[in-house]
């Protein structure tokens, strides 16, 4: 059983700028948000069989609904963010307040030391990866290798727009990796190969990379990730996987997608 | 000494073998022209267990160490400990705060709200004063620190920086105080010579730190350097001249007597009554009111004096408890002879000091460690007791004064 951390969109719209996909310009069309994050909890739930855990929305943060950054979840223990923007600082709060109220014991990072949860914390069973430069302080990983007792290899982020590990970095659950090389330096992309096989690394092409193809949840073979994906989906059917198309461009406006919008608990 | 490149020790610690950020970080270092020690690298035992290095980087020059460090430090690479420097109020006017830094006469920086920052006016054993808005600091004498201003105290936050090894190869890239009476002089009056030449050039070209300073005692006169440094003074080879009462005295007492302390220049005899020319000499410049006066109206025509007001070099002459007159123009004040020597620091790039014990030492005390100086005695203990003060960098040479002045003179085209 998979459980996840969601947030509906009420609140959702592009107030501020702090990445190359926002545009204040760019309105989002509130009702087809809502719609269309609708559509991924029916996927997910329905679907595929995952348990949803809803928090609710609070007026005045508008990037709450992208959970994956809430923290990061291990059993009982929880890492909340650290954000590095004043703009979502203040969701920092209602995060931790959330893990504490479902009983997780929280391992509270100081506040400069920035950490954006699951967005930039990722990985297999047997080690995991660390997305830095662009919003984590690399410093972060080492205490949550120890907090973890996992391995942690930082992988820096060279692109802009690939400003968090979870937009061009996702690893599957049958130990392959769905991935933007272009994403990571020649230091990056040399200690994902010396960690993940050839025939494990599915390299996504760039115009899907672009429409987050890489921002996908992986549940056993399930794989849901954004619409508009086609070579995506033939490469993860063709190594066994079960692709599922949702359309989220609402949420793309704001520089998220699939699995931004879920924090994995368990 | 032996000299090192600006260097800062950075810790690197996490997964950062297999994750190739320490080979980022020592490729980086190396790209940008720096280079590395590694000092300590623990790996980890299982894949789990955390690795940690400690790493010497190095560079040329502190802007460059400190453009590696600002580019490594997004990679996890943080100095070590690093952290602002503590500061005090002063309790009370011309006292410092009880745990003061003392300052050396190296290049010095104090770190303040996380930036490193030059400190003005460096010189040795005086403390840093920081702005109250925390934007500057500036080593300040115990004597004119005012109540309420904050005085670093401590060690943290606090960088002091080798000396890098002048790109010149000359005496002074070796930069020590070695003092024997039998090495060759013939080489480092070269040096001098050479760069005082260049200093010459920089200095009428308007570059800064181009100013050569000569402190001085009255042995110059009594050795027969007088024309020598008259010349040097006059092609504009020496711009500043610290001396006491007495070099002033001998020098217009042989214009007026063509004596020095009352033996004849020339002959060497002792001169009838010679012993009060020195008296009569000063009595006669108090009578006219000033050195410059007596320049002016043509009473002192020649000699080091009427070369100091003809060619507008600085003189500070600092008196002491032993002198006659004193001269007009002679700080009797020791702590505003102080001051005034050390406003007179600024922009000298050679310093010589001549036979004198009280002026080498009180100027090396005054000089920042990065101006060459050079110490002349016949008396092998200045230089000795010069760099036992703690002015390393001072060239010692062990040989008579008029000797070197007129060594140096010729090197650089004096006739005489």
């Amino acid at each position: 059983m998979s459980r996840l951390l969601v947030c509906s969109p009420d609140y959702f719209r592009i107030d501020y700028e702090i990445n190359p996909w926002m545009r204040r310009s760019n309105v989002v069309e509130p009702e087809q948000a809502v719609r269309q994050w609708h559509g991924l909890m029916k996927v997910l739930e329905g679907d595929i069989g995952a348990v949803l855990e809803r928090m609710k929305p609070v007026p005045g943060l508008p990037d709450q609904v992208f959970t994956a950054n809430a923290g990061v979840v291990v059993g009982r223990k929880a890492v909340p963010s650290r954000f590095r923007f004043p703009e979502r600082q203040c969701e920092e709060a209602h995060f931790e307040g959330w893990f504490r109220d479902h009983g997780y014991e929280i391992v509270a990072l100081d506040h400069e030391m920035y950490f954006e949860g699951a967005g930039d914390l990722l990985g297999f069973s047997d080690g995991w990866f660390g997305g830095y430069m662009q919003r984590s302080d690399i410093r972060a990983f080492p205490i949550l290798s120890e907090v973890f007792a996992k391995e942690i290899l930082p992988l820096e982020l060279i692109d802009g727009r690939f400003y968090h590990l979870d937009t061009c970095f996702c690893p599957l659950d049958g130990g392959d990796l769905l991935y933007y090389p272009a994403a990571f330096d020649r230091y990056g992309q040399a200690t994902i190969a010396e960690r993940i096989a050839a025939e494990h690394r599915l390299a996504v092409p760039e115009q899907e990379a672009l429409r987050f193809a890489c921002n996908a949840v992986c549940i056993g073979k399930h794989v849901v990730l954004p619409a508009g994906c086609p070579l995506t989906m033939e490469l993860l059917e063709s190594h066994g996987y079960r692709p599922h198309p949702v359309p989220l461009d609402e949420f793309m406006k704001s520089g998220g997608s699939a699995k931004c919008l879920t924090l994995a608990l368990d | 000494m032996q000299m090192t490149n600006i260097q800062e020790t950075v810790v690197l610690s996490g997964h950062i073998i297999d994750s190739l950020i320490l080979a980022k970080v020592l490729d980086t270092i190396l790209m940008m022209g720096g280079t590395f020690d590694l000092q300590e690298v623990s790996i980890g035992k299982t894949r789990n267990e955390p690795s940690r290095a400690k790493i010497v980087v190095r560079a040329t020059s502190a802007n460059l160490l400190a453009e590696i460090l600002q580019a490594i430090q997004p990679h996890g690479a943080s100095v070590e400990g690093e952290r602002d420097c503590q500061c005090k109020q002063a309790p009370a006017d011309g006292v410092f705060p009880e745990d003061f830094y003392a300052t050396t006469h190296l290049p010095t920086q104090v770190r303040l709200a996380g930036q490193w920052i030059d400190v003005d006016g460096i010189e040795m054993d005086l403390g840093i004063v920081t702005s109250m808005n925390t934007t500057g600091a500036r080593a300040v004498p115990m004597g004119d620190v005012r109540r309420g201003e904050l005085v670093v105290t401590g060690r943290t936050g606090i960088r002091v920086t080798p000396l890098q090894r002048p790109q010149e190869r000359d005496v002074f890239s070796f930069m020590e105080s070695q003092v024997s009476a039998e090495r060759p002089h013939g080489h480092i009056i070269a040096d001098v010579a050479k760069r005082m030449q260049v200093l010459r050039k920089g200095f009428r070209g308007g570059k800064p730190d181009c100013k050569v300073l000569l402190a001085g005692g009255p042995a110059i006169i009594h050795a027969g350097g007088r024309e020598a440094l008259t010349w040097l003074i006059e092609e504009a080879f020496v711009h500043v001249l610290f001396c006491g009462n007495a070099l002033a005295a001998h020098d217009m007492e042989a214009e007026l007597y063509g004596t020095s302390l009352g033996y004849g220049l020339v002959a060497g005899r002792a001169v009838p009554h010679g012993h009060e020319h020195h008296l009569r000499t000063i009595n006669r410049i108090r009578a006219i009111g000033s050195i410059q006066k007596a320049v002016e109206t043509g009473i002192i025509k020649q000699g080091i004096m009427a070369a100091c007001v003809k060619q507008g070099a600085q003189v500070v002459m600092a008196g002491t408890i032993r002198d006659d007159g004193p001269l007009p123009g002679v700080i009797t004040d020791s702590v505003s002879a102080q001051a005034a020597m050390r406003a007179a620091i600024p922009g000298v790039g050679l310093a010589l000091l001549v036979a004198s014990t009280l002026h080498a030492v009180a100027t090396g005390n005054l000089l920042p460690a990065k101006v060459p100086t050079v110490c002349v005695d016949v008396n092998p203990a200045v230089p000795t007791k010069l760099a036992d003060r703690g002015s390393f960098q001072a060239v010692g040479l062990v040989m008579d004064a008029a000797s070197f002045l007129r060594d140096v003179a010729r090197e650089l085209g004096w006739k005489g």
